[in-house]
């Protein structure tokens, strides 16, 4: 640990870092020259074009050697501020994706019946751009800030948390360029393919040294509850992510691989993965940006120290346990879906405890809803948060799953969690980071942002009513029996029926996607320093003016 | 009593309790289903993937079927009034990956075998709306006029032997010409296909013999889907769960 304290060493670190990357040239040379399909060519291109760029980096990083050596007393901010430009790009892709294969379930002629365009194939782009990509790399970013800030240290390394952006960002890129190729394994959010899975590791050890490198600089005696459910998130995900991966390669130089079991195994690993996913990615990383931004923008302390610490503790050891709720009546053996379905209902608990923690840091700061839109939209996520992780455990009770499953309700519930609690507290996070790490006064238009939460706010309501009324109306069209006893809708009269409710899902989206749009643009006029004249909303009378910079 | 604050101080106990926490739940779930009798029992019928099917299995999760479509029917009346006998889990015994799906924008096919002719198939996969309407499914016409890659199939089923799938050596040796004459009823070798693969279904499934295609070889993975039990002769009573 120690040399991750040495500036020197990392000068030194140099030398065998772009040996590597030399390597890893002609490792994507090779996958160029043999790859058995124009997807691993790419892919090993990609890879290639990833090696050369880190050689010029570490060489333009040597000749200008001069600001690193000084760098050692300060935060690494350069490395949020360009996570937070990624993250905004993702989001605004992601988003757009998920609109266009929602206007692709209303329309079906804008599949254009191409291999590359297909609901099929688009589907994992959306999902894994969404997690993934802009969750991903909002996790990278913030996780970044928060260590630094909260152990009051440098990031450890100075090449290492680099190599951890851009490698995760290569991952994605190979994920996506991948899907629309037909690479993939079809494990739902675990679609990319063995090699990718095997650099998605490698990234993820480094993302974990990083971190635990900089809680053991930290100048603080207590390793803060937000950096907890970080490592939480860092650690489990490697340990999800490597056994739901396994697999044996067809070839060494082809894409395609067969996971290593079957059946009911495979179906049980891979629901243990996705739900944890969904625990461990979404939401235990999340609450690590909750337990810092929150706070932070309304300047107040965390409500409970000790509900943060039952809080921790009981969602991951619950959340766990929870994955076969989504195989319900299915073959995998009663006694594994009665326990999928108990933990899940024990979960709703420390995930309210969690949700009270975050709205109850308001205490005594509550005026400031109605002045910082910024706060509102950390808080309304944190409503969210609520509201999903209370329909989550009812849908897992095997009663209403035999109901909701395979319907657009689950679709429903996942929005309801994705855009309004995970990407409204991105949200958030990136409204509060973007002036702190430019040295900007304020954000560029807090209306703006208050035209971004309502909008946003709207889209979400239409998408997940309408996701609430065509889940619900399909699976009661399943089960319908006519007085003779017969079925009494044929399936296509199901899909026919949900065509309204496509619509307005798809309009909920567009409004998403605007209010996204209205982020990026209020962002890059933060980033020039622009500030647009409006009224400030009045605050409370402070006690003592802050002195100016 | 450990006081908490002795965790918050050391990273590394907190990292190795986490670890042992969240390992728990998925020791007790998952580890138990490769040892109990319901989940690995064998079942009479079941039988790998021939070379096309396999060749037009790996098709449909190339192109994300699994996104829209299930295949694993609920023990539950209107499930199995509407696609037959609710799925055993030896029916997926050799599905690396499985696809049970997660969800029905289109109908459930883990019983689809034989329920549509190839001529429905090939006309539905080149533009669904003109049988179907209401359909919202992209249409896939250029799986009809994609050859088929045959290149690689020994590979794939000596990568699935390695994951436990009973190919022997003479499947993989055949491979390639299994999975032609699979789709030629002209070609020599059916029989030796048939005694390989029992049930599997050799004819030209695209109506087109000039080419084995890509279309072929997922038709003929669709028209063999639920087809390999026989529900007349099994018996439920030994496969509770």
């Amino acid at each position: 640990m120690t040399e991750l304290n040495d500036h020197g060493g990392n000068t030194a670190m140099r030398y065998p870092v772009g040996v590597v990357l030399a390597g890893g040239a002609l490792l994507g040379i090779f996958l160029m020259a043999r790859g058995a399909n124009s997807a691993m060519v790419l892919h090993g291109f990609l890879f290639l074009a990833f090696c050369v760029g880190g050689i010029f980096l570490l060489i333009r990083q040597t000749y200008a050697a001069a600001p690193a050596e000084a760098a050692g007393a300060t935060y690494n901010d350069a490395i949020t501020r360009v996570g937070v430009i990624i993250s905004m790009f993702w989001g605004v892709v992601g988003f757009l994706a998920g609109l266009a294969i929602a206007l692709q379930l209303a329309f079906p002629a804008l599949n254009f019946d191409l291999p590359w365009t297909n609901f099929g194939r688009l589907r994992p782009l959306h999902t894994s751009a969404v997690i993934f990509a802009f969750g991903g790399n909002v996790l990278l970013t913030t996780s970044f800030h928060v260590v630094q800030r909260t152990c009051r240290a440098r990031l450890a390394g100075e090449i290492a948390p680099w190599f951890v952006l851009w490698g995760y960002n290569l991952f994605i890129v190979i994920a996506a360029t991948g899907y629309l190729l037909g690479v993939t394994q079809s494990k739902e959010y675990a679609e990319p393919e063995w090699y990718a899975d095997l650099w998605l590791t490698l990234v993820w050890v480094v993302y974990l040294l990083v971190f635990l490198g900089t809680l053991w600089r930290r100048r603080e005696p207590h390793i803060y509850v937000a950096n907890w459910f970080y490592l939480a998130f860092i650690v489990t995900v490697a340990m999800l992510h490597i056994v739901n991966n396994l697999a044996v390669p067809v070839s060494w130089a082809g894409t395609k691989s067969y996971s290593l079991f079957a059946g009911v195994q495979d179906a049980l690993t891979q629901w243990w993965y996705g739900h944890n996913a969904v625990g461990f990615f979404l939401t235990a990383g999340f609450l690590g940006i909750m337990y810092y931004f929150v706070p932070k923008q309304a300047e107040r302390p965390v409500y409970s120290y000790r509900l943060s610490i039952i809080h921790f503790w009981s969602l991951i050891f619950l959340y766990i346990w929870a994955g076969p709720h989504h195989l319900h009546y299915t073959a995998l053996p009663q006694w594994a879906q009665t326990l999928g379905m108990t933990f899940s209902i024990m979960l709703w608990m420390p995930s309210w405890g969690g949700m009270i923690n975050g709205l109850m840091t308001l205490s005594g700061a509550w005026d400031k809803l109605r002045t910082d839109p910024v706060l509102r939209m950390l808080v309304v996520s944190v409503a969210f948060y609520g509201m999903s992780t209370f329909e989550g455990p009812v849908m897992a009770i095997r009663a209403v799953n035999s109901l909701s499953h395979y319907t657009d309700w689950t679709i429903g519930h996942v929005h309801s969690g994705a855009l309004g609690w995970v990407a409204f507290v991105s949200f958030g996070a990136l409204y509060a980071l973007t002036p702190i790490l430019w040295r900007r006064q304020r954000l560029y238009s807090l209306q703006l942002v208050s035209a971004h939460f309502w909008i946003a706010s709207i889209g979400i309501v239409l998408y997940i009513t309408a996701m609430w009324v065509s889940g619900i109306l399909q699976g009661l069209m399943w089960r319908a029996y006519d007085s003779l006893g017969f079925l009494e809708y044929s399936f296509v009269e199901t899909v026919a029926a949900m065509h309204p409710f496509y619509v307005i899902r798809a309009t909920g989206g567009a409004l998403f996607v605007v209010g996204a749009l209205i982020m990026a643009y209020n962002l890059w006029r933060t980033v020039r320093g622009d500030l647009r004249s409006e009224a400030v909303p009045a605050t409370r009378p402070s006690p003592a003016v802050a002195p100016a910079e | 009593m450990i006081r908490h604050a002795t965790i918050e101080k050391n990273s590394i106990l907190l990292l190795v309790l986490i670890l042992i926490v969240v390992a728990i739940g998925g020791i007790v779930q998952i580890a138990p289903l490769f040892y109990l009798e319901s989940t690995i029992e064998k079942v009479q019928g079941m039988r790998p993937y021939t070379p096309l099917e396999l060749a037009g299995r790996n098709i449909y999760v190339r192109e994300g079927c699994y996104n829209c479509h299930s295949q694993m029917i609920r023990s539950l009346r209107d499930e199995v009034e509407r696609y037959g006998p609710y799925s055993l889990a030896a029916e997926s015994m050799y599905d690396h990956p499985f696809q049970w799906g997660s969800k029905r924008t289109g109908p459930d096919l883990a019983r689809v075998g034989g329920r549509y002719s190839d001529e429905w198939h090939a006309e539905h996969m080149a533009n669904p709306r003109v049988l179907v309407p209401e359909s919202v499914m992209p249409g896939y016409p250029f799986l009809a006029e994609t050859s088929l890659d045959t290149t690689q199939i020994a590979d794939d089923l000596r990568a699935n032997r390695a994951v436990g799938v009973p190919y022997t050596g003479a499947m993989i040796e055949a491979a390639v010409a299994d999975a032609r004459a699979q789709a030629d009823p002209e070609a020599d070798g059916a029989e030796d296909l048939q005694a390989r693969y029992p049930k599997s279904q050799v004819r030209d499934f695209d109506g087109n013999p000039a080419m084995i295609s890509e279309l072929d070889a997922l038709i003929a993975y669709l028209q063999m889907l639920g087809t390999l039990v026989d529900f007349n002769v099994y018996k439920p009573e030994e496969n509770l769960r």
